[in-house]
């Protein structure tokens, strides 16, 4: 079966026509890879470990080029930065202040401190982290560092925000605090978010969209549209609408790990 | 453990071992020429501490000078290395050569070629106190975390925003651990040198002193002069520590209090 896989209706913000990526030892990491992500879009990519989610995500950030296939980013004419990204670990720069992180990117564009200022500490307060611009990394705990990462990508006012499978490392709790003030900043900025996880819950529960992937090679198993309103809240965890989409992506997953 | 107890237990073990070795020298009434006890060391140190102090700076300041420049070079090096791995693996096997070659060996010819005194002990020193701020400047900069390094690509760094940005701040701890070493090395190459130039022109290093108190057997002087060069090296180190605790404290790991 090889479709086409629409995120969702409407003009794609990114698109994959069969990407394929296999490493310099033999390695095929992706096969066959048609996606199109549709602006404004919350997708994730659900998948077991080793199933190429994280290079599937490093292409579409342009980090990886693919070794076969296009990858193609709608023109937008807007002058902000296209693309941000949020690694697995906090990826802050250890010697600088959370003001300082955040800037960076700004910096890294041109713009001065004077400049930036405004839109740094907009980017603070957006992931709540207000009075700790001048914190350093090892002064905050891991949700704060995360928060900070996310502050980072923010403060570019990406197109497109790509997060490889951010909150793994956190507790339960401040995992599901993040998954919700994630999903508020995604409605309040008018992002488009590739979100990679590799779990069932946290996939139905922020997406509009879980794209399953099977095991290596990494293929699109399934296309899954989560039709739940927004805004969604806690309460949501509890409902039986939530429970079935849960198991209609577990059941994605299942199948696409028998797959021979 | 207490603080008091850090400063106290190895104060203890001092005061045992200067009364065991003041004892010794009394009871079995060993000659001031073979091993002077500690009383008369510290009497001459006393006595003649203006002169030695003098021909102590004289070895410190070829010490010190020896220190900037492997700091300097040993850092520029370092960092043309990291911007050019055909430089690095072209030149590093003789950095290597010249660092594990015997200072004592080559002294003799550098004070042979180099007419200026001055110039040719800095240049032994230099010598023996560069290698390790090289490899480790170099080690430092090449371990930049490998995210920040694609998240620096992904906002469009440019080589030397990166170098200046990233890789120099990364290797800060590196450099400065390099200079907490070489420090030390510096003396070392410095008091070599002196050994194997003689006089040295008009002013004399403590390293001489303690040769010529050597062939004099005024050994309590030679000992006073010991005890000097020992203090210096301490106070060398000490010092560095001090310069690294500073810049790194607000950061690193290194520089944090440590829980009992």
């Amino acid at each position: 079966m090889r479709e086409s896989h629409r995120s969702s209706a409407g003009d794609g913000l990114l698109t994959l026509s069969g990407v394929g990526k296999t490493f310099r030892n033999g390695t095929v990491a992706l096969a066959g890879i048609d996606l199109t992500i549709a602006a404004g879009s919350f997708v994730s990519l659900l998948g077991p470990s080793g199933c190429g989610k994280s290079t599937l995500l490093r292409i579409i950030a342009g980090l990886v080029e693919p070794s076969v296939g296009r990858r193609w980013l709608a023109a937008d004419g807007a002058a902000s930065g296209s693309v941000g990204f949020v690694f697995q670990e906090p990826t802050l720069m250890p010697w600088a202040t959370v003001a300082d992180n955040i800037y960076l990117p700004l910096r890294l564009a041109g713009m001065s401190r004077r400049e930036a200022g405004p839109r740094i500490a907009e980017a603070i307060a957006a992931v709540g982290l207000d009075g700790f611009a001048g914190a350093y990394p090892r002064e905050l705990s891991g949700g704060m560092k995360m928060r900070v990462s996310i502050a980072r990508a923010f403060a570019t006012r990406p197109r497109l925000l790509l997060l490889d499978e951010p909150f793994a490392a956190l507790d339960e709790i401040t995992r599901l605090k993040l998954n919700e003030d994630l999903l508020r900043l995604w409605r309040t900025a008018g992002w488009t978010v590739v979100f990679v996880t590799h779990s069932v819950f946290e996939s139905v529960f922020l997406s509009s969209h879980v794209v399953v992937l099977s095991p290596r090679p990494g293929r699109i198993a399934a296309d899954l549209p989560i039709d739940l309103p927004y805004p969604r809240e806690t309460e949501l965890r509890m409902t039986a609408t939530y429970g079935d989409h849960c198991r209609t992506v577990s059941e994605a997953l299942a199948a696409a790990m028998a797959r021979p | 453990m207490r603080a008091s107890w850090r400063l106290l237990a190895p104060l203890v073990v001092g005061v045992i071992f200067l009364v065991a070795w003041e004892a010794v020298v009394r009871i079995e009434d060993i000659p001031v020429y073979v091993l002077p006890g500690p009383l008369v060391v510290a009497e001459t140190l006393w006595r003649d501490g203006a002169s030695l102090f003098g021909s102590l700076l004289v070895t410190l300041r070829i010490t010190a000078a020896a220190l900037a420049a492997a700091a300097v070079l040993g850092g520029l090096i370092a960092i043309l290395f990291a911007r050019s791995r055909l430089l690095e693996i072209s030149l590093f096997p003789y950095a290597v050569i010249l660092q594990v070659t015997p200072i004592v060996a080559i002294a003799p010819l550098i004070i042979i070629w180099v007419q200026n005194t001055f110039l040719a002990l800095l240049l032994c020193a230099w010598l023996v106190a560069f290698f390790p701020i090289v490899a480790n400047t170099t080690l430092g900069l090449n371990s930049a975390d490998r995210n920040l390094v694609e998240l620096f690509r992904l906002y469009g760094a440019t080589g030397w925003q990166a170098l200046l940005l990233l890789r120099l701040p990364a290797a800060l701890p590196y450099f400065l651990g390099g200079l907490r070493i070489s420090g030390g090395l510096a003396l070392i190459g410095a008091v070599v040198a002196e050994f194997v130039a003689g006089t040295g022109g008009t002013e004399t290093g403590l390293a001489f002193r303690i040769l010529e108190a050597g062939y004099r057997l005024q050994i309590p002087r030679l000992f006073a002069a010991l005890v000097l060069l020992s203090f210096a090296g301490v106070a060398i180190y000490w010092v560095l520590s001090l310069v690294s605790w500073l810049v790194l404290r607000r950061w690193h790991e290194s520089a944090l209090p440590r829980d009992e």
